[in-house]
């Protein structure tokens, strides 16, 4: 490290403490980020880490401990916050999808005014977007609900780290990839070092280790509300960190079912204009999209659910069910309890004579409860008491509890910790296992890894179709990538 | 050139008031002069003011059902005090702008629908109305009549006003700092907050800024008709609705147009005016109307799907 330029205190949040009810989301948690360093924050889904940037941001006044920005000043909020050069990137998009991004830049830049803000706003997010992203495509002009959700994380990006008066100091980063592709991913972190070298900071969230290892300078990890662990980055490996924050490395033991396809194919859909591939699936296996983000995997899995149980009209037996990607947008009843949003999708199968049977609703959603591990004291509470990653448990759980035999899956482990995933895994393989089939569009490799055969979609359709040990990271990116001039 | 998705939503309105326009001329060429167009749009003033006012408090997501019982309130005041005070008359109104964004202030901090607030409010105002003019009667002020009824070269003042009222808030809403607000308030009022706004300021400025239009339309209104009545405007609420839906604006998002507001403003009046002209009896107007409304709306959903289909593409 070097020590030439002297480091300042950007924030420091000291000894926090915060607890919502009975549940202590912060408990004496001290995080403390100089200038010109890359902070690197993980730890599972809630151990703390959204609530230490809630703080941090000013969005949220704990109940003990001491927020300072600079090393001295005394204000608190989230104004002060800003004031201060505090950005923050959150991890569901937080754009106003009515307004242009010119229009988006002008509410999260206040100091964006005066005559001609829209000139220069158009102008400043079009330098950022370049510099950050060379060579995207977006196009500066548009409104935001135009572009896809990959675009609208880069714009949102681009804007907290545009500077118009004073640069900002500190980003913080809430699992900024989790839309991008690699490529875009790789950019982004290239960026991030760019930006800690001419002295910013950067506080990074990130599910994905190899991010945090190759960007972050220093690693802080946190379990139950503490920090249990802040080292420099090169102290740790994958292996340490998953073991420091608490969870096991399981070994990638997953056997795929090496049954050859028997019988008529469960689905079959016939290829798109210009591709010449079919999209099949057969009973108990495991199918996954890949390709990069935004390429018609969503699109895709739309069609097949619509076309299967009609877009007027509910079907009186569901073939299929959907586990959205997009939990806010298209996941959960947000003013419902978990109970209510785990089974608004079997009502039919849990009604006597059009009445719900509230005593077997119950026990089915308790066996849930059990099998996938739901952490709640009590079905009944708000959904919105639980963790990112035990929402989207209870958006499985739906989607299984249905009778529905094919199941698809919209990239749904998006900003979900390893040990939930884990959780996941292996009971998406007992489903399989009996009987059940799935389509999984994921953007992580390692889930694509699982899949017994994977369709790669390029431009809206499918390239290739990889099955068995073709399944690799190289075979994967070797057909998202081919011929990528001819679009 | 590709079209934007604001100009897009234009479209069906303007063509809708168009294609009216075109048919009410057809049925009856002598409408096609000054006075013709005059008296075709003239009611269409105080509807666009109405209809801009329920726009701002759309645009932060909020639905004002109060519209009609206050812009009767107003028009009340109108033809009373600011006939015979003046500045009693002004400041009456000044406080009930004062109310309106206390009512915005109230719906926010106490999370409360406000379809339930303004609903009370409407029985407020509408008692307010009754006190200050038990029976129908008053008087127009001298210079709201000359306002309403100056006759310009060339167009006639409804067009004139129409215009002017479509482009002072285009400004606002759609231009200034503040219109961004509000609508980002409406598309998103987390990130307008985590930004360091003060989301209940942006939505008392709404409703201020509502209650100012409405105050406008209820004075327009008395202009036109000299006299005022406790229930001279009610049906304002669901006429200023329909015209913000018909001009292209949406129930939530913060997806609001000015323009098209004004537009659906006085296409709705029209459509009064051509079931006439088609002598189509009172009874089944209302019904007309509605079906007219059904068309347009139905036309705006197909081409938004012909819209998404061409950008997928």
């Amino acid at each position: 490290m070097n020590d030439r330029v002297p480091k300042q205190e950007v924030v420091a949040a000291r000894d926090v403490k915060v607890a919502f009810g009975a549940v202590k989301a912060l408990d004496g948690a001290t995080l403390v980020i100089q200038s010109g360093e890359c902070v690197g924050l993980v730890g599972h889904n809630g151990a703390g880490k959204s609530t230490i940037v809630n703080v941090i941001n000013g969005g949220l006044t704990p109940q003990e401990g001491a927020i300072t920005y600079g090393g001295a000043s005394a204000d608190q909020g989230i104004t002060a916050a800003r004031a201060s050069g505090v950005r923050c990137v959150f991890q569901e998009l937080s754009l106003c999808p009515n307004l242009t991004i010119a229009e988006n830049a002008r509410v999260m830049l206040s100091d964006l005014k005066g005559a001609g803000w829209r000139r220069r706003g158009l102008a400043l997010v079009t330098r950022q977007l370049a510099e950050i992203f060379p060579g995207h495509s977006i196009d500066c002009e548009s409104v935001v609900e135009d572009l896809t959700i990959a675009e609208r994380q880069m714009v949102e990006i681009a804007i907290s780290f545009a500077a118009v008066d004073a640069r900002p100091k500190l980003v913080i980063l809430d699992e900024p990839t989790s839309s991008l592709d690699a490529g875009l991913a790789a950019q982004l972190m290239a960026y991030v070092r760019r930006f800690v070298e001419t002295g910013g900071s950067v506080l990074l969230i990130s599910h994905i280790l190899g991010e945090i290892l190759s960007t972050s300078d220093r690693i802080v990890v946190m379990k139950d509300g503490k920090v249990v662990a802040d080292r420099p980055a090169v102290d740790f490996n994958t292996r340490r960190l998953v073991e420091t924050m608490g969870s096991v490395v399981r070994e990638q033991g997953w056997q795929r079912s090496a049954r050859t396809k028997t019988g008529a194919p469960v689905l079959s859909v016939p290829p798109l204009p210009g591709a010449s591939i079919r999209l099949e699936a057969f009973s108990g296996e495991i199918i996954g999209l890949a390709g990069l983000g935004g390429h018609g995997q969503t699109e895709a899995l739309l069609d097949l659910y619509l076309a299967a149980n009609g877009n007027w009209w509910p079907a009186a037996e569901p073939k299929m069910a959907f586990v959205a990607g997009d939990r806010g947008l298209n996941g959960t009843f947000s003013l419902w309890s978990i109970l209510k949003n785990l089974s608004i999708s079997s009502l039919k199968g849990l009604s006597n004579r059009s009445v719900i049977d509230t005593d077997r609703e119950k026990k089915v959603s308790e066996s849930w409860r059990k099998r996938i591990e739901i952490r709640t004291p009590d079905m009944h509470n708000p959904i919105l008491s639980l963790s990112g990653g035990n929402q989207q448990k209870v958006l499985f759980a739906r989607a299984l509890a249905t009778t529905a035999k094919i199941v698809l899956m919209d990239d749904p482990m998006r900003g979900v910790d390893v040990g939930t995933k884990q959780e996941v895994y292996e009971i998406l393989r007992a489903e399989a296992a009996s009987g059940r089939t799935f389509i999984w569009y994921s953007t992580e490799m390692d889930e694509i890894r699982l899949c017994d055969r994977v369709y790669v979609f390029r431009d809206g359709a499918i390239a290739a179709e990889l099955v068995g040990d073709d399944i690799t990271e190289a075979g994967v990116l070797a057909a998202s990538f081919a011929g990528g001039e001819a679009a | 050139m590709r079209l934007s998705s604001s100009a897009v939503r234009l479209i069906i309105p303007a063509a809708s008031l168009a294609v009216l326009l075109a048919a009410v001329f057809y049925m009856q060429p002598r409408a096609m002069s000054y006075t013709g167009l005059n008296l075709l749009f003239n009611l269409a003033v105080p509807i666009a003011l109405a209809t801009i006012a329920q726009m701002l408090i759309m645009s932060v997501n909020d639905l004002d059902l109060s519209m009609g019982a206050f812009v009767s309130f107003c028009a009340c005041v109108a033809a009373t005090f600011l006939q015979t005070s003046p500045a009693i008359g002004v400041l009456i109104f000044l406080g009930a702008i004062a109310v309106y964004a206390g009512i915005g202030v109230v719906i926010h901090l106490r999370q409360l629908p406000s379809i339930v607030v303004t609903l009370g409010m409407s029985f407020v105002w509408g008692g307010l109305a009754v006190l200050l003019l038990p029976s129908p009667g008053g008087a127009a002020p001298g210079w709201v009549r000359w306002l309403m009824t100056v006759k310009p070269p060339l167009v006639p003042m409804a067009i004139v006003a129409s215009v002017i009222i479509a482009a002072v808030t285009h400004y606002v809403v759609m231009r200034s700092s503040f219109g961004v607000l509000i609508r980002g308030v409406g598309g998103n009022n987390r990130s307008v907050e985590r930004a360091g706004w003060s989301v209940v300021g942006i939505r008392a400025a709404a409703y201020a800024l509502a209650g100012l239009f409405a105050v406008l339309a209820g004075i327009a209104l008395v202009g036109l008709t000299t006299a005022a009545d406790a229930n001279i405007a009610l049906r304002y609420t669901l006429l200023s609705i329909a015209g913000v839906i018909l001009g292209g604006g949406e129930f939530v998002g913060g997806r609001v147009s000015p323009i098209g507001a004004v537009i659906g403003a006085l296409t709705l009046t029209l459509a009064g005016s051509f079931l006439s002209f088609m002598r189509i009896s009172p009874d089944w107007q209302i019904g007309a109307q509605g079906a007219i409304l059904i068309v347009v709306l139905a036309l705006r959903l197909f081409l938004n799907r012909v819209e998404k289909r061409e950008k997928n593409r």
